[in-house]
Parts: structure tokens; sequence; C-alpha cells
């Protein structure tokens, strides 16, 4: 017994697992950040927590940054396979006939979330590694809701938030249900599954854009 | 009905092939695709023209061997149906129609319109069987009992003639159909079970050594499968590969 990852099933079926374990960070990110709209004591209470705890720290972190890069690399791994796999191209292709824009173009949207993480993480991650492990800045449990709203001053990088998230909605929409297809799900739950999707891949994108244009909004108002 | 035929021209598997256009007249809207490109091939032909090979058998739709991407779809603008099925009333005079080889690196260009889809012999080969032991005790299989609802499952899985529509449509070239349908019309029958865990592990195996894509679930396989095989199988394929991980 044991699991390789040698056949393309088990490699989708990767996938997948990491797909879903991504959703389930997006989730509890979303969580977070919504109630920085409510409450910043809230948001900085859970900033705080997970800025300073040592398991979410040094053992969740780093599984969420293996997870981000084996999707991503597995990502591009399989596509550039299916690429290969065929040699020459059609001269008439009618791929929407059959098939969804968004099902068939899952790198286009991967890659600009990918993107999205690049600037994310020169935004947010990169800054609050060198605060606390590289400049080690006496920790101020306030601080967390202030540096989000700085965040969003600018409004074209909220435009930039925009548009990732609506790339991000287009690869949920295809990749939520896809993985379940990937685990094997009875086609029996296939309806629930398609609802959810639809309310999970339009709804925390679109709830990521809402906290991005509120701050800017209350940016504006403030100053 | 007159049209323009832009047709995949390629002498052999070692040779570059390219699009040539044709204009064809008097093609009845009642004819059959395979009829219209007979009569393309008799015009060739009296003209000293090599005609356009193109696989064909029964004409009836169940053997598998038609085997063109028209129009940017495999077997055509029609659904459920094979290129010998399909009907000229389905395109208007006048029409440009697009006629291309099934591709994909696993079914090489053999001549024109022909390509080799021994690959998927192999798969069968591989394991898509069950064997059968006539040691003189062998049970009549109409005594064994099957659920009607696994029963037409595993019927409609093997409704799959194994025309290679799957791979020529999926944008990867995956042949997870295909294999999914061989997989599941045993692995749902008590005479499959025996041999399911080697089964599905040889024929995904195989699959994988001949160099067919991998799924991503774009559903594009079963629109376009003229038996209607369900993407359900591809699920179940996976199901069953994920048991036989811990069994073997």
């Amino acid at each position: 017994m044991g699991i390789k990852l040698d056949s393309s099933i088990l490699r989708k079926v990767a996938m997948a697992l990491s797909g879903l374990f991504l959703i389930i960070f997006l989730t509890q990110h979303f969580i977070i950040n919504i109630t920085s709209v409510f409450s910043s004591e809230i948001f900085n209470m859970f900033s705080h927590f997970m800025g300073n705890n040592f398991i979410v720290q040094f053992i969740a972190q780093p599984i969420l940054i293996f997870g981000v890069l084996f999707h991503f690399i597995m990502g591009f791994y399989l596509e550039l396979q299916n690429r290969s796999a065929r040699n020459v191209k059609y001269v008439k292709f009618k791929g929407g006939a059959n098939s969804s824009w968004i099902s068939r173009n899952m790198i286009i949207s991967g890659l600009v979330v990918l993107a999205f993480l690049g600037l994310h993480f020169y935004d947010f991650w990169i800054p609050e590694m060198k605060y606390k492990y590289v400049d080690i800045l006496a920790e101020n449990p306030f601080r967390y809701y202030d540096e989000l709203v700085h965040k969003f001053n600018d409004p074209i990088k909220v435009v930039l938030y925009c548009i990732s998230f609506f790339f991000l909605a287009l690869h949920l929409l295809h990749g939520f249900s896809s993985s379940f297809k990937s685990l094997g799900t009875d086609s029996k739950y296939s309806n629930s599954i398609n609802m959810i999707t639809k309310i999970y891949a339009i709804g925390i994108p679109l709830g990521f854009c809402f906290i991005a244009i509120y701050h800017l909004i209350g940016n504006f108002v403030t100053h | 009905m007159k049209l323009k035929l832009k047709i995949w021209r390629q002498k052999n598997s070692d040779s570059k092939g390219k699009m040539v256009t044709y204009e064809i007249e008097n093609i009845s809207p009642d004819m059959s695709f395979l009829e219209m490109m007979d009569v393309l091939n008799e015009e060739l032909m009296s003209k000293g023209v090599d005609p356009v090979a193109f696989d064909h058998d029964c004409r009836e739709g169940i053997c598998g061997s038609c085997s063109m991407f028209i129009n940017g779809e495999a077997h055509g603008p029609d659904r459920y149906v094979t290129t010998c099925q399909l009907h000229m009333r389905k395109f208007k005079d006048g029409d440009t129609i697009y006629i291309e080889p099934f591709r994909a690196k696993t079914f090489p260009v053999i001549k024109d319109l022909v390509v080799d889809r021994t690959s998927f012999d192999r798969i069968q080969h591989s394991g898509g069987y069950i064997s059968v032991n006539t040691s003189g005790n062998t049970q009549d299989a109409n005594a064994i009992p099957i659920e009607k609802v696994n029963a037409d499952k595993a019927f409609d899985a093997a409704t799959c003639i194994g025309c290679g529509a799957c791979v020529a449509t999926c944008k990867n070239s995956s042949a997870m159909l295909f294999v999914s349908a061989k997989v599941s019309q045993f692995a749902l029958l008590p005479q499959g079970e025996v041999e399911a865990t080697d089964r599905v592990l040889n024929m995904v195996k195989q699959m994988d050594e001949e160099g067919f894509g991998n799924c991503t679930n774009t559903g594009a396989c079963e629109v376009e499968c003229p038996k209607g095989i369900s993407l359900d199988n591809i699920a179940r394929m996976n199901r069953e590969l994920l048991k036989a991980q811990f069994k073997k």
C-alpha cells in the first residue's frame, strides 16, 4: 500500500485536494477580513492571533505555502503535458460548442490569480514578515486595522484587486465543482455541488471586492 | 447544394499535411456526410486526383470507424451521431466545411483523414475484459441477480464504440471517457468485480503510457460522444482507482 502520484488520476486527485485546501483557507481569510467592515477591534484581535500564534505561523503557514506552490506547479505541469498531447493543432476548433470558456481556460484565470498573489504578498505578507522576523519590531496588537485601511488608499490598487477577484471567481466557478468530480463524487450530488459552487465562487470574491471598496470609500470620506 | 470543402490532405504519416480546398455541387440534403465524401472522391478520381482517404465500415453508427472532425467538432455539428449518420441537411447551400482528422499525438495520421487508433486497442488489451474460467462449474450469467440500476449503467457504458471522439474533442486529448466506460461496464457487474483492482490500475497505466492528456472535467467529451457516454463513468473510474490504490 502507499500512494505515489504516478498516474494521471492520482495527480488529478492531488490537484483537487490542494484546490479544496486553498478554498478552506480562502474562507477563513474572508471571515477574518469581513470583520474589518464591522469592527476594528475584532479584526485586530483575529489578526494578532493569526500573526503571533505558533501553530498558525510555523505549522499552518508553511503547509499553506506548500499548498499554494503545489497547486500552481502541478497546474503548470499538467497544462504542459496536456498541450503536448496534441502535437498538430486543429485548423478549426469549436470549443464553445461543447464546453464553457471558463473550464477550458483555467490556466489563464490561474495565472491572473498567481499574479494577484504576487501583488498581495508584496502588499501584506512581505511587510509583515519583515516587521516580525527581519526588523523584529515590538508587537502592537492594534496596528492591523490601520495597516489594512492604509493599503486600500490607492484606487488603482483596489481596481487591480477587483479584477483579480473577478478571475478568481472564474477559476472557482469551474474548479470548485470540478474538484469533487475528480474525487469521484457520485452524480446524485451534482446539483447540490453546482449550486454551492455558484454561491461560493461568486459570493466570496464579491465579498473581498466589497471589503476593498468599503475601505477605499472610507479613506476618501475620512480625508 | 453547392459546398466548399476544406480538407486535410496528408500523403502518409511522415509527410506534412495541409488543408486543400475543393468545390462540390449537386449534393442532396438527404445524403449522409460519407456519401457526400464518396461523391467527391468519384469526382477526384475522374480527374486523376488521389481520392481523400477516410475510415468507414458499417455506416450504421455502431462501428466507430468514421473519424472526422467537421467544422471544429468531432463527427460534426449533430449530437449523438457518428459521421456516417450525419446528414447534409445539417449544412446550408454555399457553406464552407472544414474536414480534419481526429487530432492527438496518440492518434497519428496514417493518410488524409485516417488515423491510427490502436492506442485504444492496447488500453483494452491491458484489462478491458473478464477472464472466463471454463472449468465446468462456471455459473450461468443469467442466474446471477444484478440490480436493474447497475445493469442499465453497465449497459450504457458498454455502448461505447471506441470511436475516439472524446479524445479528439477534449482540449487535452484525454482518453478518460473511453477508459472509464470500459472500466465501468465491468466494475458495475459481479463478473467484473473479480479483476476490478488490476483492471483499473492496468488500463489507467496503459492510458498514461500511451501519452493521452489529463482530464480537466470540461465535459466536452460527454457532449460530443455519439453514444452519450456519461461523465459519471469518469467519477466512477476515479473511485475505482482510489480503492485499488489501497487494495494493491
